[in-house]
Formats: structure tokens, C-alpha cells, sequence
């Protein structure tokens, strides 16, 4: 007895095997599925700027980390981040724009806030956000999915040297023999021609648009594992989508001419991505039970309301980045009521 | 609301744990043998410390008062066995390192009978009488708290108490005591609980029981007569369901109001190890000397239920119980809310339920390093007080307490743990909020 040597800890004496990591892992493990789907539908150059930008957000999460540096990659959050990133911009988007999307999402959007949990904003939309001021040509500029040479050949655009002009994109996306590309995502289609996607094209993602935002099954598919896994917030993306057809489903009933029906709304671009992958990043959104609702319900609306009312064809962006600035306000105006205390507050 | 109806009865939010109870669940209460010194903390119970009867050297007999009550709120203690006063001088105990305790040395020789007690009818005394003779017995909530029982049963009567609710939850891992008690002591506790309802004066009596103890359930059923205005209420096994405010929502659907007390509600809570005491206690006119502890946890060779003299070191218990390995940690009660002893000379006292030990193994994958808040909100969806730990545990880093008071309702958290227990990243906000806690009751004192 003697020579047991005593162990003193305070209570709990037992913890719950959920670690940070082990979510992150689940959040990566659900993004790989989205990931391939890119690869498939647009190619080679894809697949080079998922690892490009993913490759970068956690070589500059490791050199800005500095002592906790090493720990912080362990935690697998800057590779959500890169992957996130990379699922944002369009497919053949230039590769050294995808290094400098992955500096600003991890610099700016989360290291100078002292890292992960301290970041107010979604890292990888203000990555995208930068790169989208940065590079307004760049960052709308479209490939056709299932282009004949995806596999063979890389979009001129994807290679570019920095700050010069990409060339001969026409000329490479015409050797895709892919019947009637516009050029433009379906979102854009409807804003400026008035033309609806087919819904089986916006479910299946073999339309235009960023890397990983097309295909809306594939994407619900793989939030509802996290959510069954508790890994995250199901009630988010939920308000998400009521907060969009709340907002659309009246107006489209008042015009259905200019405002196309809340399935549509819900499909295209990249709302589907925004509101299970990155309205769900738990450190922009509120922890409180009102909060969440309040929270996905605004970000469905901006949505809406920067889509139809707004210069941009997307809006998912600045919907959920909005809503993370909103995010203490919300959680102050909801705190959650004490248990036994009176229904009304105060 | 329908999912809970469909679950049984409950409360919201609370976490689900590991329960661990197979281990001793199935094992009979034995008698552990007497160790050669008891040591007794004056201080068992919540209130004044006893105030000694005894001097060094003096010869007692088992079931002696050797202090007595000070004043109301306290509790007389009595010698746990035969033997001698061998000191009276501050000892390890629960609630510190050095609390002044008496220290006993146990006879050998002696056979280690009852020597004291006069036995009479409780249900036949009036409420001053009985109340008086429960202060008497010595006892304290058996549960954990050591709150004086005979202050519990007194209620004022313009508190309209009207139920006496009956604590079997159990809910805390690894401890099966309680659950033996009901099986084994069922006429025990039923003797208590009419005695209870005597003291207090309620009309009906209602025991909650989680839904992992159904042998429990049927077998306090069948000690029941039919004119017992008494039910058994099985809840849902979830933590902290034993909590005192969150087993009166489940089993009568009332709420507590914040900073408030449960008679406030017209509730009296007691736990089943203390009713089952009283029920053997007092119509036998004894003191309470022993109670039933669970020895339980990966580090320990012969776990079970024991019925233990109280002052007995947790050392003795060690030895006799059988302990492995070269580094441990001794948690008195669950785990969830236990806390670890720093010396094994440390006493069972009247409010410890269980010693839990746990070796190199456990500590290891308890000891992981806290790590920034996610803000992943689970301790949020987990606190039963319905708190918004997150928040609390930012504002504590910033040492501003007195917000957390005042805005997020620091004082109403009971350290049940939820919030540490669920928090991925190894966060001890329980931890945070206790001293919170401390550093303002030092700052209004």
C-alpha cells in the first residue's frame, strides 16, 4: 500500500470519447464522398486544386501556428478548411489564386484570431470571399462537367502563371465536345436568361459551378452522416433550407415568372454545401437552442434575398458570413431559459 | 414532450453514461470486518461540527453517543464499535486534510454487539417527539449531501409540503448501493418512509427509480401494503436524474424555481439509503453507526456492496477489497461528482456512497489536455440547469465572475459535471465554476 503512488483529479472522473479530432476526422470522412464526385465531374484540373489549395491551408496554418502549430494540424480543422475551400471556387479556377484563396482563408480568417475556435467568420468563406474581390473574372468563369478530355488534358486556366492572363480556355472547353455550355451556372442562367436547370441535372450536380457545390443528393447525403453521428448540427441546415423557402416559396406564388419555386432555390448553387458543410462550422454559429434556429432562418433569407434582389447570381457566401458577424448578437438575445424559471423572462 | 412520454419519465438535457453496475449489481451486501482504528470527523454532516463527550483513553461501547449535537443544525455521533479513545486531533477526512476527528481504537476481543438502543413505536410518538428522536439517530443524508435528516422532515407548515419524494435513482456509474438496499432492506425502507411521512406530515409518498433497476421496482411493490399512500415511479436512466431538482421534474412535473429550495414546490427529497436507515434506526432507538458502501472500479479485485463502520480508512478498505497497481486514484462516490482523496488514512463518513478506484489505464485516458472551445455547443444541450456552460467558461477565463452570476446564472449550476463530461475539448469547466463559485461566496462572506 505504501507504494501506490495517489492520483488527484476533480470530478468529472469519466468524459464523454468525442475529442475535437474525432469530429474533424467525421467532417473530412463526409467530405471525401463530394470530393471524388468533383473529380469525377470535372477532372484532373479539379482534383490538382483540391490538394493545391488543401495543401496550403496546413502548410500556412503550421507556419503562422508557431509553438502550437504542430497541434493544431493534428486536429484536422485546416484540412476541412483547405477542402472546404477548394469545394468553393470554380473547378478550373488558376492554381496560384487557389494558394492565395488557402493564405487568406487560414491567415486572415482564422490565425489572426488565435486560431481555431477564436475565428468569428467561416475561415474558408473568407478565402473565398478574398479571392472573389481579388479575382472577379476568375472566380466566374465555368467548365462543363463529364468533359470528354477531363482526364487527359488540364484547363489552361487551372495552370496559369501568376497575374497574367489565362488563355485559350474556349478553345480547350470546345475539345470537351460537351452539347450546348453556356457557360454560366444555373443560378446565372435563370438571373440573366430567364432559363431553369432541369431539377435531375441539379440533384445528380452535372451543371456548372464551383468545384464541390454541385450535386445536392451527394452533399444531403453525406451532412446526414455527420448529423446522425451527432457530429453536427442538424437543426442549422434545417432552418437553412425553411429560412429559403419561407423567403421564396411566397414570392414565386406572387410571380412566378420572375421568381423561380422554392425547389430551385434550394438546389442550386452552392446553398446546399453552404448551409450542411459550412453555416454548420460550430465556431461561427450560436450554441443556443434559439440561436441556431434564428441563425439558419437568416442565412435562408439573405440567401434569397441577395439572389434575387442582388447584382451577384449566388449569394450563399455573404448569407452565411453575415450571419457569423451576427452570431454573439443572436446568442445574447438568446440565452437559454433556466431551468425552473418563470416561461416569461424578465 | 411525446418522446419523453414514450421513454418514461424524465427531465431535458442530462447526458448518458457508461453505467458500469454489473460489476457489483448482482453482488449481496456483506459485512466488512472492523479495522483496528476508526477515525471520526466531528464534522460528518452539513452544519455545526459535534461537540465531543468523550476524553483520551476513555472505554466505549458500539451504538455510544461520543458527541453530541450543537445546537439544530447538527448531528450527535456515535462510537461505530467497542474500543478506546486513542485521540482527539485534526485527521484526513472527506472534506479536508486535517478536520478535528476523534480516533477509536477497536477491540480486539470484544464480539462487537449492539450496546446501546432502546427500542419503541415511532409511529406512535407525536412530531416534536419523533423529529427530536431522528436528531437523536444521528443521521444524515445517506446519499451523499450529509444534510441533517431531522431538519429535512421538519417543515415549516406554511410551506404546504405534500409529497415525500424518495431518491432511488442511483444514477451516478458504478454505485449499486442503493439498488441493493431496495432489494434487501425493502421492509426497512418502507418502515422509513411511513416514519418520514409521520415527521413531515405529507399524504403520499412517491419513489422514483430509474428504469435499470426493474428487480428494484417490483420488489418495493411487493413490500408495499395496499393502504400505503405510497407509489413507486420509474424514470428514465439518464444522468443526473438523482439530482434533486431534475428527479422532482421527472417524477412529479414540477419545476424548482432558481435559487430555490424543493419545498418551495410542496416536495420533501430523501434518499432510499437514508429512509431504509431510519427505518431500522429508530424503532430499535439507535445510533447510526454503519452504512452501505459500493467498492467498485477497474483497479479493484473484490468489488461489492459493504456494510462498513464508519470511520473506517479507505485504507483498510484497499486491503481488504484488494487493490492493483502502482498508481491510483480513490474517488469517495461516483464519478461524475466523487472527488479523489489525497491521503488513503481518509474515513467512509456518513455521506459516502462508494469508493471507486482506478488505475494507471483510467488516469491515463482521463488526463488529456484542454484544448480551445469549438464552440460545438454540446455542453449547452447537456447541462440539466439548462446553463450556457460555453459562455460560463469563456467569461471564467477572463476571471469575470461576477457576470457569470448575474447575466448567465453561475450560482444555479449544482457541478453535476454534464457540461465537463461531454465537452470534446477536455475543457473542466465544472472545474472553472466551482472556484467561480468559491471566489464569490469568499467575496460576500
Amino acid at each position: 500500500m505504501s507504494g501506490t503512488r495517489i492520483e488527484l483529479r476533480t470530478a468529472p472522473h469519466a468524459h464523454a470519447p468525442v475529442d475535437v479530432p474525432l469530429i474533424m476526422r467525421h467532417v473530412i470522412y463526409a467530405l471525401l464522398p463530394i470530393v471524388a464526385w468533383s473529380v469525377w465531374l470535372f477532372g484532373l484540373g479539379t482534383l490538382l486544386l483540391i490538394l493545391t489549395v488543401t495543401a496550403t491551408a496546413l502548410a500556412t496554418e503550421r507556419l503562422l501556428g508557431g509553438e502550437g502549430g504542430e497541434r493544431s494540424i493534428r486536429d484536422g480543422s485546416a484540412v476541412i478548411t483547405g477542402l472546404l475551400l477548394a469545394l468553393t471556387l470554380p473547378p478550373a479556377f488558376p492554381l496560384w489564386m487557389g494558394v492565395v484563396a488557402a493564405v487568406a482563408a487560414i491567415g486572415l480568417g482564422k490565425m489572426l484570431f488565435g486560431g481555431l475556435g477564436m475565428n468569428p467568420l467561416n475561415p474558408a468563406l473568407v478565402g473565398r470571399a478574398f479571392v472573389q474581390a481579388a479575382f472577379p473574372a476568375s472566380i466566374t468563369t465555368w467548365i462543363p462537367p463529364l468533359g470528354a478530355e477531363r482526364f487527359t488534358s488540364v484547363a489552361p486556366s487551372t495552370l496559369a502563371p501568376p497575374f497574367l492572363r489565362p488563355e485559350g480556355l474556349a478553345e480547350w472547353i470546345a475539345d470537351q465536345r460537351v452539347d450546348a455550355f453556356t457557360g454560366a451556372t444555373p443560378l446565372g442562367l435563370f438571373k440573366f436568361d430567364g432559363v431553369i436547370t432541369p431539377l435531375r441535372d441539379l440533384l445528380a450536380g452535372t451543371t456548372a459551378g464551383s468545384a464541390g457545390e454541385t450535386p445536392a443528393l451527394l452533399i444531403v447525403a453525406c451532412g446526414l452522416y455527420l448529423a446522425f453521428r451527432r457530429f453536427l448540427d442538424w437543426r442549422i441546415p434545417l432552418a437553412v433550407m425553411a429560412g429559403v423557402v419561407l423567403a421564396a416559396g411566397p414570392l414565386h406564388l406572387l410571380d412566378a415568372e420572375r421568381f423561380p419555386d422554392p425547389w430551385f432555390m434550394l438546389l442550386s448553387g452552392g446553398l446546399m454545401l453552404g448551409a450542411w458543410f459550412m453555416a454548420t462550422d460550430m465556431v461561427g454559429s450560436p450554441v443556443t437552442p434559439w440561436g441556431v434556429l434564428i441563425y439558419g432562418l437568416l442565412i435562408g433569407l439573405l440567401t434569397v434575398v441577395i439572389r434575387l434582389f442582388g447584382g451577384l447570381s449566388e449569394g450563399v457566401m455573404y448569407a452565411i458570413l453575415l450571419a457569423n458577424a451576427a452570431t454573439p448578437l443572436i446568442e445574447r438575445l438568446t440565452q437559454p431559459r433556466v431551468f425552473g424559471a418563470a416561461r416569461r423572462k424578465e | 414532450m411525446i418522446l419523453s412520454f414514450l421513454r418514461g419519465h424524465t427531465f431535458s438535457h442530462g447526458v448518458r453514461v457508461a453505467h458500469h453496475k454489473e460489476q457489483t449489481a448482482s453482488r449481496p451486501i456483506r459485512r466488512l470486518p472492523f479495522p483496528e482504528r476508526l477515525i471520526l470527523p466531528l464534522d460528518p454532516h452539513i452544519g455545526k461540527p459535534a461537540v465531543p463527550l468523550v476524553r483520551r483513553g476513555q472505554e466505549v461501547v458500539r451504538g455510544e453517543p461520543i458527541a453530541r449535537a450543537d445546537g439544530w443544525m447538527s448531528l450527535p455521533i456515535h462510537a461505530p464499535a467497542t474500543g478506546r479513545v486513542v485521540a482527539l486531533e485534526p485527521m484526513p477526512t472527506p472534506r479536508g486534510p486535517r478536520r478535528p476527528a476523534i480516533v477509536l481504537e477497536v477491540d480486539p476481543a470484544d464480539t462487537q454487539e449492539m450496546g446501546w438502543g432502546e427500542p419503541r413505536d415511532p409511529l406512535a410518538m407525536d412530531r416534536e417527539t419523533l423529529i427530536a428522536a431522528i436528531q437523536e439517530s444521528g443521521l444524515a443524508g445517506l446519499g451523499g449531501a450529509a444534510f441533517p435528516t431531522h431538519v429535512k422532515l421538519s417543515v415549516p407548515p406554511e410551506q404546504r409540503v405534500d409529497t415525500l419524494l424518495i431518491n432511488g435513482c442511483e444514477c451516478e456509474p458504478y454505485l449499486t448501493c442503493d439498488h441493493r438496499i431496495m432489494l434487501e432492506q425493502t421492509d426497512d425502507l418502507v418502515t422509513g418512509i411511513r416514519i418520514a411521512m409521520r415527521a413531515t406530515g405529507v399524504q403520499e409518498a412517491v419513489i422514483g427509480v430509474e428504469n435499470n433497476k426493474p428487480d428494484a421496482v417490483a420488489a418495493i411493490r411487493a413490500g408495499l401494503r395496499e393502504e400505503d399512500p405510497i407509489r413507486v415511479v420509474v424514470v428514465e436512466s439518464k444522468y443526473p436524474q438523482g439530482a434533486e431538482k431534475m428527479l422532482i421534474k421527472a417524477a412529479l412535473g414540477r419545476e424548482v424555481p432558481p435559487g430555490g429550495i424543493p419545498a418551495q414546490v410542496g416536495v420533501v427529497v430523501n434518499n432510499v439509503g437514508t429512509m431504509a436507515a431510519l427505518g431500522h434506526l429508530l424503532p430499535r432507538g439507535e445510533g447510526l453507526v454503519e452504512r452501505v458502501i459500493t467498492v467498485a472500479g477497474p483497479a479493484v479485485r473484490r468489488p461489492g456492496n459493504y456494510r462498513v463502520a464508519l470511520g473506517t480508512p479507505i485504507e483498510f478498505i484497499l486491503r481488504h477489497c484488494g487493490f492493483e497497481g502502482k498508481m491510483g486514484e480513490f474517488i469517495l462516490g461516483g464519478p461524475m461528482m466523487g472527488s479523489a482523496v489525497s491521503a488513503v488514512e481518509t474515513p467512509i463518513t456518513k455521506g459516502t456512497s462508494g469508493v471507486l478506484m482506478l488505475h494507471e489505464r483510467e488516469i491515463e485516458a482521463e488526463s488529456r489536455p484542454a484544448e480551445h472551445c469549438i464552440r460545438c455547443g454540446r455542453c449547452v444541450e447537456a447541462c440539466p440547469m439548462h446553463l450556457n456552460p460555453c459562455e460560463l467558461g469563456w467569461l471564467a477565463r477572463k476571471r469575470e465572475y461576477d457576470t457569470m452570476a448575474e447575466r448567465f446564472h453561475l450560482m444555479d449550476c449544482f457541478e453535476c459535471g454534464c457540461c465537463s463530461f461531454v465537452c470534446p475539448a477536455s475543457i473542466p469547466l465544472v472545474q472553472y465554476f466551482r472556484i467561480a463559485k468559491s471566489i464569490l461566496r469568499e467575496q460576500a462572506a
